[in-house]
């Protein structure tokens, strides 16, 4: 597939209808989330034919792109329930097959070397300290070949650092700085949107 | 939700000693038809622990599979493969839920 068609698809979900602050829930964008899965499956093969597993997928757009560029099997994981209706009618429109399941990252254990790949755009720790690391931690213990993440650009020296000296990552790289565009979905925003800087990582765990 | 999910996952809820298998609640289960792809189930047999998927598809109302582990040599016959491709990713649990064995804690499950 094509990255155009890829991003033509993705533009077409549904996304978040009521966001939940408190889990940061940004929608990933279509060009972010079509370059990053293309990126994944064109540069280094980690999703065609793989098991590949969405954290904090919300309405699924990373799994279902990871889906459509012919991933074996996809997993999506979220705290949020009605993110995951919407996810499942997502999949539902594109008759794709997403496993999906209502929980904390952090109660579920993965037994075995089963995922391949772990995709993932965190909450960016922004107002919940932590709750990145928390996720890119979880990451690295369940993916058996690669991680790719979003962080914000400001925090790519402690993204490095921390995976790998405290996480064990055998390599950390950021492959481009990206703009996220946050559109004013919050009451506490004051601009009507504001693009920040995010860095897609791979991981190797 | 396909049985390949039920067989990787276990409870990791503070103080549980042993989540696994996670107990399955089913409400309504469907069977779906998936490619059949042989070196995929090759690969996967070695991964998956036995008894919990003959127990979980059991608990779906599939019970084709032998009791006990089967022998790799297994892996040539597409009899057995066939079975094998059935419990583990087209039979579906639609609504229901995952739960913990210790503690009792429900993992929702949604369709799709």
């Amino acid at each position: 597939m094509k990255l155009k068609q890829l991003e033509g698809y993705l533009g077409n979900l549904e996304q978040f209808c009521n966001p939940k602050v408190e889990l940061e829930q940004y929608p990933t964008g279509p060009h972010i989330a079509s370059r990053m899965l293309y990126t994944a499956e064109n540069s280094f093969g980690d999703i065609g034919g793989k098991v590949v597993a969405d954290f904090g997928c919300g309405c699924g757009t990373l799994g279902v792109a990871a889906a459509l560029l012919g991933a074996e099997y996809v997993m999506g994981i979220d705290i949020d329930s009605q993110s995951l209706e919407i996810a499942s009618l997502n999949a539902e429109d594109l008759e794709l097959d997403m496993n999906l399941i209502q929980c904390d990252i952090s109660n579920l254990a993965w037994r075995g070397n089963v995922v391949d790949t772990v995709v993932m755009n965190p909450p960016f720790g922004t107002r919940k300290k932590g709750a990145d690391m928390d996720f890119l931690f979880k990451a690295l213990k369940v993916a058996s070949e690669a991680v790719y993440s979003l962080h914000k650009t400001t925090t790519r020296a402690h993204v490095k650092r921390t995976a790998l000296q405290d996480f064990n990552a055998r390599s950390a790289e950021v492959l481009c700085e990206l703009r996220f565009d946050v559109p004013q979905l919050y009451k506490f925003h004051k601009k009507k949107e504001v693009d920040i800087a995010v860095d897609l990582w791979r991981f190797v765990p | 939700m396909r049985l390949l999910t039920h067989n990787m996952l276990s409870s990791n809820i503070k103080g549980v000693s042993n989540g696994f298998p996670l107990r399955l609640d089913v409400e309504n289960s469907v069977s779906k038809e998936v490619e059949f792809n042989p070196d995929f189930l090759r690969n996967m047999f070695s991964k998956i622990d036995w008894k919990a998927l003959v127990d979980a598809a059991r608990s779906m109302g599939y019970a084709e599979l032998p009791e006990e582990a089967p022998d790799s040599s297994m892996l040539d016959s597409d009899e057995f493969l066939k079975k094998f491709h059935h419990a583990l990713l087209e039979l579906h649990l639609d609504e229901g839920a995952l739960i913990c064995p210790e503690t009792g804690r429900r993992f929702p499950v949604n369709k799709a």
